[in-house]
This record gives C-alpha cells, sequence and structure tokens, in this order.
C-alpha cells in the first residue's frame, strides 16, 4: 500500500506545447501542484489560460501534436510517458473525468444505461444484467428519477442538468480515486448548477474521492474547494488554501479578478476595478512575468525576470516580485489597482415623475407547434411568453433575469420587432407597436437599439468597423462625411481608437469587440438600449471594464436599459430594478435592493441562494434551497402558480387549504413586499437569502 | 483631412486587399492577354478561321501555321482565337448570370420565406426536373439566325439552380445570426440586408461556384453544338474544337492540345482571380494585415 501522507497525484514542471504557424503555443508552462487524498483542489483562470490542456495532459487527452513534458505521478506511478493501453486502465476506473458539455460528452446513439453500463464493464469482468443493476443504483444516487425507466432513455431526452447527472454517475463508476472536473457547471443554469455542485460533494463523500475542479467561476471555487490555484498565460500564479487566496492574495492577478467581480451581496457602491489590456498571446511570450503589461505594481524587475512560484505560508505561494507590497497596501487598505471613477449619481426625481420610455402590458408570444411529415399542419402552440407586463422609465435600468427557456429573450425579440403582438401591447416612448405605420416604425427604431449577447456574431465578420458603427447612421440618412465624424466619435467615446474603423472585427478581443457593438448602439442616440447578456461571454477581468463603461455611458447619455441577463451578480450591480421570469410570466418586480435583500416569490429565494459569492466564509455558511427537478416544459405548463411543482413552499410549508389556493392563477402584485416591490405568489413571505 | 481621418469602407478594403494579391493580378494580366489575342488574332496571323490553305492538310506547327493545320486545311491557331472568342463570353458571362441568379433567387427565398419562398422553391425544383438540354434544343430553332449571345442565357438558366438551393440554406441560418438582427433592429431593409451582409458573408461559395461554372458552361456549350444547337459551323468555339479534334489527341496531337490547353490557361486564370477575390473578401485570410 502507498503511504496515505502522500500526495494522490504530484504534478511536477509539466509544460505542454502546441506547434502552430505563429510559432509555438506553449499553452502550460511547468505547472507543478499536488493533489491529496479526498481533497478539492480548484484551478482557476479565464479562457486561454491553460486550465483545461493541463488537465487533459494528465491522462494524455490531447491531440498527438501536443508535446507533454514534465512529470505527473499518480498513486506514485509516473503517467507522462506512458502507453496509451496502460493509461486505459487507469481512465475511468482511477481516474474519472467530467467535461463542460454535457450533451456532446454522451454518445446519443446509446442509452444511458448502456452507457454507464459500459464503463462499469470496460474495468471490471461482470454480466450485462449485473452492470445494469449497478447502473440504476448509481442513478439513483445521482438523484436520477424513475431510475428503472430512466436507464432505458438516449441522452437527448434528459435535460443539461440530468445529462450531467449521468456523466456524474459513469465517473463515479468504478470508485475512481480522482474525478478531474473540467468546467462541469459553466453550461447550465445557476439553480441547476446548485444541484450539480451538491451532488459533486455528495460524490466525494461516497467515494472519497478527490477532485480537480477546473472554472473560471471564483464563487463555485469559494464553496466546494479545500485549496485554489490560479493560472495565468498557461502558469501558476497563486495557489494557497481558498480563504488564503481569497482573503490575501499575494499576486495582484488574483487580487485585481476578486476586485473586478461583481458581488451578489453587495449593490451598485461596489467600485468595480477592471484590469486594464487583455490576456497576452501564448505565441512568443517576451521574457518577464505575463501580467506585467496589466499590472500596477510593474518595476523593471517585473519585465526582465519571469517570478517563480514562491512558498509563503503553509501551502500558501504566489509567482510575483512584488508579493510583500501587495500585503502591504492590504495590510494598510489600500488599493492596488486604480480605483475606477466613480460614476457620479445623477440627482432623479422620484419613480412616478419620469416618464416611461417603454411599457409592455400583458406581452405574448406564441411560436406554432407543427406536426411531424409532409403536411405540418399546426397542432398547439408553445406560448414563450405568456403576459409580461413591466415599465422602464427615463434613466432606469431594469434587469430582466431567469434561467434558460423562461422566455426573456422571446421578450425582448418581440419588444425588438415592433410589430403588434399576438396580445398585449409594447409601448415605445409613448407610441404603442401595434398601430405603427412603417414609417413612424422606422422612426422609432432609432430610440431602441440592442447589444446582443456574443461579440462575435453580432458583428458582421465581413465589414469593417467603420462601416459597421456607420450602418445605422447610414440606414437613417447621415450623409458620409458627418457619418465618418460621427464614427471616430463613438469609437472614442467607447474606449477604442479612431484607426480601429479601418479595421475587421476579428483583429480585436472579446471585449474591445463588445464595445464596437454597444458603439453602433449607441450610433443614433437612442433613449433605450436593449442588453442581451452583454458582459456573460466576456472573460471576468475583460467584464468589469464593460459594466463600467455601460454605467458611465448610462450616466453621461442619459440612457435606460433593459438588461437580460442570467447573471444575478451583475443585475445587482448594474439594476435599479429587477425583474424575475419564470416559465413565460414574471415571477417577481422591484427595486434590486429590496428584491435582492428581501426576496418574497420562492423562485427567487432559490436563484439568488443558488448564485455562488466569492467569498469561502460566506458561502460555506449559506444554506442553499436547492430546487427538485427541472423547468416543465412550456407546451405544457403547470395549470395555476407556475411553480408550484418544483415550490419548496408549496411542498413543505403551507397547509392543504394554502396547496389549494397554488392551484388557482396568481397575478402580479404587490404582497409581502414593500411599494413597488410585486410578486406572484398566494403565499408571498420575505425571507432573506444572500 | 489625414488618410486615417477617412474611415474606410469595404469597397475600398477589398479592393485594396485584392491589389495585394500578386498570383490573382497575374490572373487579370493573363485574362486580358487572352482577351487581346483573341479579338486581335485576326491582325496577328494571315489566316483566318474559315480560309482554307489547300496546300497544306494536317500538318504540324510551322512558321506558317503556328498551330498547324487541319485535315481539311484551317488553321489551328486561327481557329483556337475565333473559338476563344466565343469560349471567353460563353463561360466569363454564363457563370455571372448563373451564380448571380442563383445568389438572388436562393438569398430572396431564403430570407423572405413564406409565400416568395414557396414561389421560388418552386420555381428551382421545376428547372431541376425539366431536362434542360432537351429545353434549349426545342427552343434553339426560334433563335436560330439571332445572336448567340441568346444561347448564354439559355446555358446559363440551366446551370443556377443547385447553387440557389444551396445559397437558400446558407440564408436560413446566417439570417437567425445576431448581425442580422441588429441590422434588422436599426431598420435596414431587407434587399439591403442580402446585399449587404449576407451575401459578402457566403462569397467563398459563390466565387468557388462562379470559376466553377466558367469551365462547366464552356464544355456544356460543347454538347449542345454537338447536336447542333449553340455554336454552329463553319463557327467554332473551344468547345467544338475540342470536341471535333479529341480523337486526334494521339496521332496528331496539335489540333487537340491548343484549343484544350487553352481551356486549362482560361480556367487556370478564372482560377487565381476567383481566389484573390476570396481572399480579398474574406478577412480571416492570411496576407498582411492592413
Amino acid at each position: 500500500m502507498t503511504d496515505p501522507a502522500a500526495p494522490l497525484l504530484e504534478v511536477r514542471d509539466l509544460t505542454v506545447t502546441f506547434a502552430s504557424e505563429a510559432g509555438p503555443v506553449r499553452a502550460a508552462r511547468s505547472l507543478s501542484y499536488r493533489v491529496n487524498r479526498g481533497e478539492v483542489l480548484g484551478i482557476v483562470g479565464e479562457s486561454g489560460s491553460g486550465k483545461t490542456v493541463s488537465s487533459l495532459a494528465l491522462m494524455d487527452l490531447l491531440p498527438s501534436h501536443a508535446r507533454v513534458s514534465g512529470s505527473v505521478q499518480f498513486e506514485g506511478r509516473e503517467l507522462v510517458g506512458l502507453e496509451d493501453r496502460e493509461l486505459s486502465l487507469l481512465r475511468g476506473k482511477r481516474i474519472a473525468m467530467i467535461f463542460q458539455d454535457p450533451l456532446s460528452a454522451l454518445t446519443p446513439v446509446y442509452t444511458v444505461g448502456d452507457q454507464i453500463a459500459e464503463a462499469i464493464r470496460v474495468h471490471n469482468d461482470v454480466s450485462a444484467a449485473a452492470a445494469r443493476d449497478r447502473a440504476i443504483e448509481l442513478l439513483t444516487l445521482v438523484g436520477i428519477p424513475n431510475p428503472s425507466r430512466r436507464v432505458a432513455s438516449f441522452p437527448h431526452e434528459f435535460s443539461g442538468g440530468m445529462r450531467q447527472r449521468v456523466m456524474i454517475a459513469m465517473a463515479i463508476a468504478n470508485d475512481p480515486a480522482l474525478i478531474i472536473a473540467d468546467e462541469p457547471t459553466t453550461a447550465l443554469d445557476v439553480t441547476v448548477q446548485a444541484q450539480i455542485l451538491d451532488l459533486l460533494q455528495k460524490a466525494r463523500e461516497v467515494t472519497g474521492a478527490a477532485i480537480l475542479l477546473i472554472t473560471h467561476d471564483l464563487g463555485v471555487v469559494a464553496g466546494i474547494a479545500d485549496r485554489v490555484g490560479v493560472m495565468y498565460a498557461g502558469k501558476l500564479v497563486e495557489t494557497g488554501m481558498v480563504d488564503d487566496v481569497f482573503y490575501k492574495p499575494r499576486m495582484p492577478y488574483t487580487l485585481g479578478l476578486l476586485g473586478s467581480l461583481p458581488r451578489p451581496d453587495q449593490g451598485a457602491h461596489q467600485a468595480l476595478t477592471p484590469i486594464e489590456g487583455n490576456p497576452p498571446s501564448l505565441v512568443n511570450l517576451p521574457a518577464g512575468c505575463p501580467f506585467a503589461p496589466r499590472c500596477p505594481l510593474r518595476i523593471d524587475k517585473c519585465t526582465q525576470q519571469e517570478p517563480d512560484l514562491v512558498q509563503h505560508t503553509g501551502a500558501h505561494a504566489a509567482a510575483c516580485h512584488r508579493s510583500d507590497e501587495v500585503e502591504r497596501r492590504r495590510a494598510a487598505g489600500e488599493n492596488v489597482f486604480p480605483a475606477a471613477s466613480a460614476v457620479e449619481a445623477v440627482a432623479r426625481s422620484t419613480r412616478s415623475e419620469r416618464a416611461p420610455v417603454l411599457s409592455v402590458r400583458d406581452l405574448v408570444k406564441e411560436f406554432p407547434v407543427l406536426s411531424g411529415g409532409v403536411l405540418r399542419r399546426r397542432v398547439g402552440s408553445l406560448r414563450a411568453v405568456d403576459g409580461v407586463t413591466f415599465d422602464i422609465r427615463e434613466g432606469e435600468t431594469l434587469g430582466l433575469v431567469g434561467e434558460s427557456g423562461c422566455g426573456k429573450t422571446s421578450t425582448i425579440m418581440e419588444i425588438l420587432n415592433l410589430a403588434p403582438p399576438r396580445a398585449g401591447s409594447v409601448m415605445v416612448l409613448g407610441q404603442d407597436a401595434a398601430t405603427l405605420t412603417p414609417q413612424q416604425r422606422f422612426r422609432v427604431r432609432r430610440d431602441i437599439q440592442v447589444v446582443f449577447q456574443d461579440p462575435m456574431a453580432a458583428l458582421d465578420p465581413r465589414l469593417p468597423v467603420g462601416d459597421i458603427i456607420g450602418e445605422p447612421l447610414e440606414t437613417h440618412g447621415v450623409a458620409a462625411p458627418e457619418r465618418a465624424r460621427r464614427v471616430r466619435e463613438l469609437l472614442a467615446l467607447v474606449g477604442l481608437q479612431p484607426e480601429h474603423a479601418d479595421r475587421y472585427p476579428q483583429t480585436f478581443s472579446g471585449g474591445q469587440r463588445q464595445r464596437i457593438g454597444i458603439a453602433r448602439a449607441l450610433a443614433l442616440e437612442p433613449k433605450l438600449l436593449v442588453l442581451d447578456e452583454p458582459v456573460s461571454a466576456l472573460d471576468v477581468s475583460i467584464r468589469a471594464g464593460v459594466i463600467n463603461l455601460l454605467e458611465r455611458l448610462k450616466a453621461e447619455l442619459g440612457l435606460s436599459y433593459l438588461f437580460v441577463a442570467h447573471d444575478l451578480a451583475v443585475v445587482r450591480h448594474i439594476a435599479d430594478r429587477v425583474a424575475v421570469m419564470y416559465l413565460g410570466r414574471i415571477v417577481e418586480i422591484g427595486d434590486v435592493a429590496e428584491v435582492f435583500e428581501r426576496p418574497t416569490h420562492p423562485y427567487t429565494q432559490a436563484l439568488l441562494s443558488a448564485v455562488p459569492i466569492p467569498d469561502p466564509r460566506k458561502e460555506r455558511s449559506r444554506k442553499r434551497i436547492l430546487l427538485q427537478g427541472d423547468l416543465p416544459s412550456p407546451l405544457d405548463p403547470p395549470a395555476g402558480c407556475r411553480f408550484r411543482p418544483r415550490c419548496p413552499r408549496f411542498a413543505n410549508e403551507i397547509d392543504d387549504a394554502g396547496r389549494q389556493l397554488c392551484h388557482k392563477d396568481v397575478a402580479l402584485e404587490a404582497r409581502a413586499g414593500g411599494a413597488g416591490h410585486l410578486d406572484a405568489c398566494h403565499h408571498s413571505r420575505p425571507a432573506p437569502v444572500l | 483631412m489625414s488618410a486615417a481621418d477617412a474611415s474606410v469602407s469595404r469597397a475600398s478594403l477589398v479592393t485594396r486587399r485584392f491589389l495585394r494579391q500578386r498570383l490573382a493580378l497575374g490572373g487579370i494580366a493573363f485574362l486580358l492577354v487572352l482577351f487581346a489575342a483573341a479579338y486581335l488574332s485576326p491582325l496577328l496571323t494571315t489566316w483566318q478561321y474559315d480560309q482554307l490553305d489547300t496546300t497544306s492538310f494536317l500538318t504540324p506547327p510551322s512558321s506558317n501555321h503556328w498551330f498547324g493545320t487541319t485535315q481539311n486545311g484551317f488553321d489551328v491557331f486561327a481557329l483556337t482565337m475565333r473559338g476563344m472568342q466565343k469560349s471567353l463570353v460563353i463561360g466569363l458571362l454564363g457563370a455571372l448570370i448563373s451564380t448571380g441568379l442563383a445568389a438572388v433567387v436562393g438569398a430572396f427565398a431564403g430570407y423572405f420565406g413564406g409565400r416568395l419562398n414557396t414561389i421560388l422553391v418552386g420555381l428551382i425544383d421545376l428547372l431541376l426536373v425539366l431536362p434542360g438540354f432537351l429545353i434549349i434544343s426545342i427552343l434553339s430553332p426560334a433563335f436560330h439566325g439571332r445572336t448567340w449571345l441568346i444561347f448564354v442565357l439559355l446555358l446559363a438558366a440551366f446551370q443556377w439552380m443547385i447553387t440557389a438551393r444551396i445559397v437558400r440554406g446558407m440564408t436560413l441560418s446566417l439570417k437567425e445570426r445576431e448581425f442580422v438582427h441588429a441590422a434588422r433592429f436599426m431598420g435596414v431593409p431587407g434587399s439591403r440586408i442580402i446585399f449587404r451582409h449576407i451575401l459578402p458573408n457566403m462569397a467563398s461559395l459563390l466565387i468557388i461556384d462562379a470559376t466553377v461554372n466558367v469551365s462547366s458552361l464552356i464544355l456544356s456549350e460543347v454538347g449542345l453544338s454537338f447536336f447542333g444547337f449553340g455554336v454552329q459551323p463553319p463557327d467554332v468555339s473551344l468547345g467544338t474544337l475540342i470536341g471535333d479534334y479529341s480523337g486526334s489527341a494521339l496521332s496528331f496531337p496539335w489540333q487537340f492540345y491548343f484549343p484544350a490547353g487553352f481551356l486549362i490557361a482560361l480556367v487556370l486564370a478564372i482560377n487565381l482571380i476567383g481566389d484573390g477575390l476570396r481572399d480579398a473578401f474574406d478577412p480571416n485570410a492570411g496576407g498582411p494585415a492592413s
């Protein structure tokens, strides 16, 4: 038997290099870390930091053109250079892997039962029937309802969260000693994420396995990890116990990441400090610290010599020449990053005095459901949006939040279309979309513009940036010289250079592209900007810059925002009011502080309790409200209160008479909340969860 | 105003990028040479395409007959150049018409959907099942004696349908992209969106389609001419020459290899230009950054 005190996994000087036309890409550079038995090590980093590549390298799962050097000792055995055949004996048996996208990680043509059974039978000599029984047992363990029936289902019959549960069942099938989880919850909604993280904890308790958790989400790490490693440009720049790294960071990058992260438990008064610049390209990395160009504490030494990971106290180590300075400033309460210039709060009249920019009343959006076959007759309709009502007043930001499938995108598309809705009304600046003539509609479009989620897809790749930003101006008849002047002005407004107009979008980074999208939306000086998840595709360190830009623009130009997001922390930071959607309806709406601090609807409470907070102590002491099951199909929504089948209050807190009430429809009105705080729950009751 | 002041539009950016490509410029130069040769050849040599040299039959290339002569005593150089006049026009014009039609019909059907889509897709399917060869041969007598340019139109009219279906499919996916939504929400009319956003984003497909069409049209003209439609004797095209003399490729090779060689050169030039255009349109393509 190996020494129980010896680390389960010890990685030393792991380096991964890919050949590319531009030169060798050094995706991971002399990584060294260890994972002890039964512990959770979180590896955090932004996209391109090498966190996934280095974890794939552990089991030699990289494409053959990757060159791996260094040493990976697992249970005292060297894995680098091991034959594929021998590694296969370890993969899935001693080391299991959970991937980010549960749909592509499962084979679509086999039932999940067969796939779990295969994972068992590859490593164990058991009969098909025994493997199947074990599969059912595992599905029960990971919380799949009706496992004996669901074992014969195909992956497409499961939701994303359920598929991830199946992946976890496969991962723990052979009692592995190490589970590598690569962004296991990134593709999932926040309430499902809470379920899966809970399940991972459970899997760890059941199997005693160590978990290597790779993620970009500091909140997830704060809650689940024992130790954490921060990666930047292919290197570990800081490692240590979670509390040390979160509360006493010694590397400016870690500090910057934490400072640029909006927190759901803090409001707009939290100043976000963006990290300037972009992560370096991994080709031809310059000498010196890769973070130096973005670091406010940079000294000459930083650009000449790359710092090594130096141990500080216990397990805490950082790769920085100036960690003592970071330490000193933290102790003295000084800022390391220049504080973002605070946006001056605009003196505003009370809400009721300001004119509504957008009023949506009982909006309905239906999609036809067609029969299969040749005729494709309409057999029903899917109500993606079912009676949504809200107002946005001048200078106000309304955050529209909800999980995927709740109808928030359908809602904004319906508003932006400016077409007569199926039912209800959309009024933009007092004009009813249903009665507009085409000329009027064209004019109204000046006042309502949109910024999309994916900064790459939102810009025509075949147009130079100048033409992209100039397009709305051209469409609305602005002459060419004036247009060129305005394009330069807009580029400056969003923090880009005038000469950027001559370049194509792909030469820009994600954050810059989003700024171009914002410049285009502002070209016509709209009154209302619809922001569809404008920062969710951006890396954490870039995100803060775009959020700050949006706040500055709002104050300078007197804009109103309809801010659609699933990230509640960002909404808390930027919104004045927030509306929570569930299954095509708004279940709660009110001032952002009010809703976050005293949510009255059980869904809002569950949603808020599921949001990870990047604060380990707080995160450990929180109690999550875990919702049962998945979002019901909007094709056949539950009668009465739509949240009833998953509602913890319905299940546990109320008597039968109260439950009867839940079978009746419920309107959005002021109940237990204060003025202007509406909810749609018969048993409305505030309960702080953050 | 300095140069950096006025932002560059797409048209000038694409032109600038195209002019940077040596091979494509070479292709254009070569194509111009071919045009010049084809139309100026009567001035270059004493022999005309319909003139018989009764003193030399089936002679190999010589200083008198640069490309040799045929069995009947026609000068192969004169024939080739005369044939190239026709083939250049048939190929280039036909390809432009066919690809242009495919792009417009496919994109409009895909973008606007609804009834227009039903009608246009119906038209595409109808033309796909109609035997084009038969229709052209039935219609040919009606145009007999009139300009053979009508023949180019007819050839192109039966060439575009498959591409149109591909274009329609690509449009269906492109129109759900966010930049198209963005354009729509700023009030850009549908037809402008098609020409400004949708077609440029499938430029690679269209350019490749057009270059393939050039050679394919030149060759499909051969078949028709063989049956007595299209270019009629004593007039010739590269297609008819290749068709007529392919049998003697091994015995009296000059009759076959010169027209065939020029066809290959022509297609090569078109391909070089097409590649250059594609790279100029595609911002991802390599080359010096602008």
